[in-house]
């Protein structure tokens, strides 16, 4: 059983009465559990409607979408909220941390939202910002941090549930290429322990660090591959050491 | 259902958005404690009236019935109530002897006058004419000397018995009894001062009266009215409403009221009075807090736009919140929460205003107190506000779409 299963998913957009906006069309794909994925296309190709399908923050016009096997294209707001609570582990462009709270706090509020008591969450939290190297920066605020540990702060954030996806929209695209190379090398560090990637990206070079590239054109599935010449970062730690 | 969890979450963001915006909520929360400051002073207010008015209308006496011919609230039947018979001595004395429930029966009557002591005079004093029993009647009691006496009324004996501001006028260093005073131009001895007994209803003073026997003041003096009243105390509170039959059977034959007429006189009663003032106060009440309650209300909107501002403001949060998997009742109660403690802030704010203000009251204006149920009311209340401003923007919060409130810039 694939962890995703899309079919013939469209998702249309009424402009105006007149007017309709088909974002996809008849989208059907498959990723397995532990796939490392990139979806490509340039902007207005609908790889944002889709990955919003995906992260179950919206739901398609039509089609099937089954995610761990459950069929989830017409659940209810709550049951989704649900599903991203316990299932999806987001990664923003933007970071998306709440600015007023700190790096802790940040990394805390999924578990918050999914009922885990106090001390577990501190416990899991503070592991989840080991893991990516900023245990010296839990009271952090994000505006004292600077963008690469912001969106290691994210990325905390989206494992902190042990979620069966991560999905990441650009997550290198506000960052410098140093700093972008740790992202990524940290990503293939999650990617090495198991867990199940995709990546929105329009840029070659990054997507290039995934398994398997969707390209996707005016709504639709232009290429589906297998990157052959994958490049793989040195090591996260090492990264990190520099 | 939302756990604890979320509820501490939301009640910890909620007041982080307060500090960190904290001239705008204070601004915000002027309008709730100028709502609260006003409705509890209202409150404080009329309780102050409630106060005055139960300690005048104890002289009148819960067991004193009174028969006079105008009955004490009247209608636009003024008219009717004029023409009738007025009410007279004897009269009274029919009651003094055939009730079974009286104790103590006085016939009264007054006129304004002006009394004097060598140079030394009161203007504007009440000169009531009565017998023994008045001083029971009204609850007052003798501090020097003695009332009068069942002798001195029979005998019309030219003696006074003066009120306390009045003896206070006429001898400012004591040594009153046995004076002669002149009362209308009329020598009368001195014979007691009464206790000093305060205002009635706040309008004139008690203290400013003299009284004689009632045959002496036949002989003298004019009364606004030429009928006199009838106070008749009742020996059990319990019994007032067989005893008022009993004087209803008695003024009807002493009178002679056909059967089947309808009484000629009134039989007055302080419930009487308590029931009309009840009911105006009831109106007043209703008026003075619908009144004040605008300014609430007034503040409630305040509270409802800066909700709105602060929810626009915070769309992205929102948006975050909903992608790490809030459901909208905790978004929807965050934002209720923010509210609410907005204007519980305001509404303690201006307890702690109104509070002193009520003592002010109290020392310059008239006795009152806030009442404890007006403090449980004044917070109640500033919470529903804040619950009910919060609702409408916290719905708009609770219902946005999660793709368009991260997009949101």
């Amino acid at each position: 059983m694939p962890l995703i299963r899309l079919q013939n998913i469209s998702k249309i957009y009424n402009v105006n009465e007149a007017e309709e906006v088909h974002a996809l069309r008849n989208i059907t794909v498959e990723i397995d559990r532990n796939e490392y994925v990139a979806v490509m296309g340039p902007s207005g190709s609908g790889k944002s409607t889709l990955m919003n399908i995906v992260g179950c923050l919206d739901t398609p016009t039509s089609g099937l979408y089954e995610f761990n096997g459950v069929n989830v294209s017409q659940m209810s707001d709550n049951e989704l909220a649900r599903i991203r609570n316990k299932e999806i582990g987001f990664v923003f462009q933007t970071f998306n941390l709440l600015p007023r709270s700190d790096a802790l706090h940040n990394v805390e509020l999924p578990l918050i939202y999914g009922g885990v008591p106090a001390a577990e969450r501190r416990r899991r939290a503070l592991h989840a910002l080991e893991q990516v190297g900023l245990a010296d920066r839990i009271h952090h605020k994000p505006n004292e941090l600077s963008g690469g540990q912001r969106q290691r702060v994210a990325i905390a954030r989206a494992l902190v549930t042990e979620p069966s996806l991560i999905l990441a929209d650009e997550p290198t695209g506000n960052l410098d290429t140093k700093t972008g190379d740790e992202i990524m090398a940290l990503f293939e560090l999650i990617h090495e322990k198991g867990n199940t990637i995709i990546l929105v990206t329009h840029e070659e070079y990054i997507a290039e660090h995934a398994k398997r590239i969707i390209r996707i054109r005016d709504g639709m599935i232009e290429h589906d591959e297998r990157v052959s010449n994958r490049k793989v970062l040195n090591s996260y730690s090492e990264t990190t050491a520099l | 259902m939302i756990t604890l969890t979320e509820i501490r979450e939301d009640l910890f963001m909620a007041l982080q958005s307060l500090r960190s915006n904290l001239m705008r909520s204070t601004l915000t929360t002027l309008g709730i404690v100028i709502g609260i400051v006003s409705v509890t002073l209202m409150g404080t207010a009329i309780e102050g009236l409630n106060r005055a008015f139960m300690t005048s209308i104890a002289y009148i006496g819960a067991d004193v019935l009174y028969i006079q011919k105008f009955p004490w609230v009247v209608g636009e039947e003024w008219w009717r109530y004029r023409n009738r018979k007025d009410i007279t001595l004897s009269e009274e004395k029919a009651i003094e002897e055939q009730s079974t429930y009286a104790v103590a029966v006085a016939p009264f009557t007054g006129s304004m006058a002006t009394v004097k002591y060598e140079d030394q005079s009161a203007t504007g004093v009440v000169v009531v004419g009565s017998n023994q029993n008045y001083a029971l009647l009204q609850g007052a009691s003798v501090a020097e000397g003695r009332f009068l006496t069942e002798a001195e009324v029979a005998g019309a004996r030219p003696v006074v018995v003066l009120g306390s501001e009045v003896a206070q006028k006429l001898f400012p260093r004591g040594g009153s009894l046995g004076k002669l005073v002149k009362v209308g131009g009329h020598s009368f001895r001195v014979v007691g001062v009464l206790e000093k007994m305060g205002n009635f209803l706040g309008l004139f003073s008690l203290d400013t009266r003299v009284v004689i026997p009632i045959s002496q003041y036949f002989q003298h003096f004019k009364s606004y009215h030429s009928s006199i009243d009838i106070g008749v105390k009742i020996r059990d509170v319990n019994n007032l409403e067989d005893a008022r039959e009993e004087l209803r059977g008695i003024m009807r034959k002493v009178r002679h009221v056909p059967p089947g007429a309808p009484d000629d006189f009134a039989i007055n009663q302080q419930e009487l009075l308590i029931n009309t003032f009840n009911s105006i106060g009831v109106i007043i009440a209703a008026v003075g807090l619908f009144i004040t309650g605008l300014a609430l209300t007034v503040g409630g909107i305040g509270i409802m736009n800066i909700m709105f501002v602060s929810v626009t403001e915070r769309t992205r949060e929102i948006g975050i919140r909903k992608a790490l998997g809030a459901r909208r009742i905790t978004i929807l109660v965050q934002f209720l929460i923010e509210s609410a403690a907005i204007c519980l802030f305001g509404g303690l704010i201006g307890l702690a205003i109104a509070f002193p203000m009520s003592i002010l009251i109290d020392k310059w204006v008239l006795p009152t107190a806030m009442p404890v149920s007006i403090v449980v009311v004044a917070i109640f209340v500033s919470l529903a506000v804040g619950i009910i401003s919060g609702l409408l923007p916290a719905y708009r919060a609770s219902k946005l779409d999660p793709v368009e409130a991260l997009r949101y810039e």
